[in-house]
């Protein structure tokens, strides 16, 4: 009934398979801290760029849901810009969590979230009103946030 | 002019504080026979009141309050009356009358027509006779924590989506416990909709948690239906039932009494803001919020004596002030001379609109405007303050007349009058704080006038009271008839002032300066 079983064989899974563009460093110590580098999709205001994303299991883990936060710095509708960096995934809210879910689902959706954002749920509404207005000028700042914080 | 409400109010059952206060004064002040400086409305008021049969005052509604036990027995009742309707398990139609909100005739309706997508919709897929239980399954691996221990039982509802049983036992106890779900949990399994019966959590949950999990059940019924509200007071497990709807608040406050003692708001859950409906108390509540700042050096506890600006502090709730070094006496509200306000010249509760003159350009308007706010924020402050004073004023002043009351032998019953007093003023304080919420959104007409010499003679009567409470204690006792007189004409004074406002919101004969809807 501890986790430790389960997360050794979610980590052993996703580096045998690893996720086109998702880096897992191994761990040794502590296994509910993952430490986590994004490569931005090409094509997107985000390529070239390597996000360090922590992914934190708490100790109820699976039973209660995961967080993911951008270490580094990223212009994007769906992660808080805070000293936090918090992305919201829908299937990370404590309602729509369930224990079956897995963290390959959920690395996969953060890193579909990287290639299209989510506009509909977003914790910056300034980005997404941009987007929408002004899309030119949104690519252009995530562009330099990229350049700058991320290569 | 008795007081004693018996044949006022007389059969009307439901619970009403102010006729437990107008009885309880009948008794305690023997003979009522009081002198009160009544004006021609009071008597009107009284034959009015008197004229026909008891009736019920506008601004009361008819609710009763329900016990936990009574709250299950009445959900018992309908799923017994539901189920022999459709033919369905105990367990099944306490989930299908739950994902229907308690709306039987719905879901007979919709039973009738299609049960499959009924029993599909709810969570609940082909029907299901048999009890559930724990299984030992060869080759089994537990997708939550990956065990695959041949010995450990594991459990599935009829979804088929098996885990071990401490899996699932700990899945529930997170749900319930630390989520605080207790009808809408689903199975454990992503993208399954099948909701977990009763049956199962009895198989599965610790007496704790399945304990727990009656209480959340029975919060969901409460919260599912529009006729029931929980008391809001921390720990009171009471809850009361009124047929007043949301759609019906700007025409009626529901207030109600709580067997705990807590009057509040039915429509709202806010604590009594009668006279002011609930939309306008929520506007009010955020104007001060937004307002705060401005608002705040108002507020403040200390004051200059207008005459010889000497500093002076306010410790009781009376707004009557007498400086003490020069004997100047003021009102602390507006800081007019208290001379006038004890007559009807009194107008410190009136806001004086400037003449459409003075108010050119978009300055001096904007000054007006914040000019009328502070009027009406300063006496909701103050009342709002002034109902604590007044509270630690009785305080003290009860430890001292029971002292007394040791010492001189006076008996239990004949210091109760200032308790009665206590509450009369709290009460009252707190109807004239909101009553300053009403006037600030109320567009001026002829009521505002009645309105306003209402609320003037309310406010007369509770600050003469008031200043009863600041006499040494010693002297309380001679002025004891005075008291119980003036408690007995504040709570008078309260119910005008309500029925007018009910009345006035019933007709919809209020205009407000924004939508109460
Ligand atoms: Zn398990
Ligand atoms: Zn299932
Ligand atoms: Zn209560
Ligand atoms: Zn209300």
């Amino acid at each position: 009934m501890s986790s430790s079983k389960r997360i050794t064989k979610e980590y052993g899974e996703l580096e045998n398979d690893p996720i086109p563009g998702v880096t897992i460093k191994p761990i040794d110590q502590d296994m509910y801290n993952w430490d986590i580098e994004m490569s931005g999709p090409a094509g997107t205001p985000y390529a070239n760029g390597t996000f360090k994303v922590r992914l934190t299991l708490p100790t109820e883990y699976p039973f209660k849901p995961p967080t993911i936060a951008f270490k580094t710095k990223i212009y994007h509708p769906n992660v808080s810009n805070d000293d936090k960096g918090n992305m919201c995934l829908g299937m990370l809210r404590t309602d729509d969590w369930k224990p079956s879910c897995k963290l390959r689902t959920v690395l996969t959706l953060a890193m579909k979230l990287l290639n299209e954002p989510d506009t509909n749920d977003a914790v910056e509404t300034s980005i997404v009103e941009q987007m929408k207005s002004n899309h030119d000028a949104y690519v252009q700042r995530a562009k330099e946030w990229t350049k700058t914080y991320a290569v | 002019m008795a007081m004693s409400s018996d044949e006022e109010y007389g059969s009307d059952q439901m619970m009403s504080d102010d006729e437990l206060d107008a009885d309880s004064l009948g008794e305690l002040a023997g003979n009522l026979d009081s002198d009160y400086d009544n004006d021609a409305d009071d008597d009107q008021f009284l034959e009015n009141m008197r004229d026909d049969k008891p009736q019920k005052p506008a601004y009361e509604v008819d609710y009763t309050t329900l016990s936990d036990a009574e709250l299950r027995n009445k959900q018992k009742e309908q799923v017994e009356d539901v189920r022999h309707i459709l033919g369905q398990p105990v367990e099944q139609t306490a989930i299908l009358l739950r994902y229907f909100k308690w709306q039987k005739e719905r879901l007979i309706d919709k039973y009738m027509d299609d049960p499959d997508k009924v029993l599909e919709d709810a969570g609940l897929g082909a029907e299901w006779n048999d009890d559930p239980k724990l299984e030992k399954v060869r080759g089994f691996s537990c997708d939550i924590c990956c065990d695959d221990d041949a010995e450990m039982n594991t459990y599935s509802m009829r979804c088929g989506h098996r885990y071990c049983a401490d899996c699932y036992k700990q899945y529930l106890e997170n749900k319930i416990m630390s989520e605080g779900e207790s009808g809408r949990i689903q199975c454990p399994t992503d993208g399954c909709s099948r909701i977990v019966d009763s049956k199962t959590v009895r198989l599965l949950a610790s007496p704790k948690v399945l304990a727990r999990y009656g209480e959340l059940l029975n919060r969901t019924y409460v919260d599912d239906k529009p006729n029931l509200r929980w008391c809001p007071a921390p720990e009171c497990e009471f809850a009361v039932d009124c047929a007043v709807r949301q759609t019906e608040l700007h025409k009626i406050i529901p207030t109600v009494v709580c067997n705990c003692g807590l009057r509040f708001c039915f429509g709202c859950g806010h604590n009594d803001h009668q006279p002011c409906p609930c939309a306008l108390m929520k506007k009010w509540l955020k104007k001060c919020e937004d307002d705060s700042e401005t608002a705040n050096w108002i507020s403040a506890h200390t004051k200059e004596c207008p005459k010889c600006v000497s500093t002076i502090e306010k410790n009781g709730g009376c707004n009557h002030m007498t400086c003490r070094k020069c004997k100047h006496e003021f009102c602390w509200v507006c800081m007019g001379p208290w001379s006038e306000h004890g007559t009807n010249w009194y107008n410190c509760n009136r806001f004086e609109e400037k003449s459409g003159e003075e108010a050119r350009g978009q300055q001096a308007k904007s000054r007006a405007s914040l000019e009328r706010y502070l009027h009406y924020y300063n006496r909701y402050a103050n009342h709002d303050h002034s109902a604590k004073l007044d509270k630690d004023l009785y305080v003290k002043t009860e430890k001292k007349m029971t002292s007394l009351q040791s010492s001189s032998g006076m008996s239990w019953i004949e210091v109760q009058y200032l308790e009665a007093a206590s509450t009369a003023l709290q009460q009252c304080r707190q109807t004239l704080k909101w009553t300053y919420a009403f006037a600030f959104y109320l567009q001026r007409n002829n009521d505002t006038y009645i309105f306003e010499d209402n609320q003037r003679d309310l406010e007369m009567a509770v600050e003469q009271l008031s200043e009863l409470f600041e006499k040494p204690a010693d002297q309380l006792a001679a002025s004891r008839k005075e008291m119980v007189d003036k408690t007995a004409y504040v709570g008078h004074r309260r119910r005008i002032l309500l029925e007018d406002t009910a009345n006035g919101l019933r007709d919809e004969r209020w205009q407000f300066t924004t939508d109460i809807r």
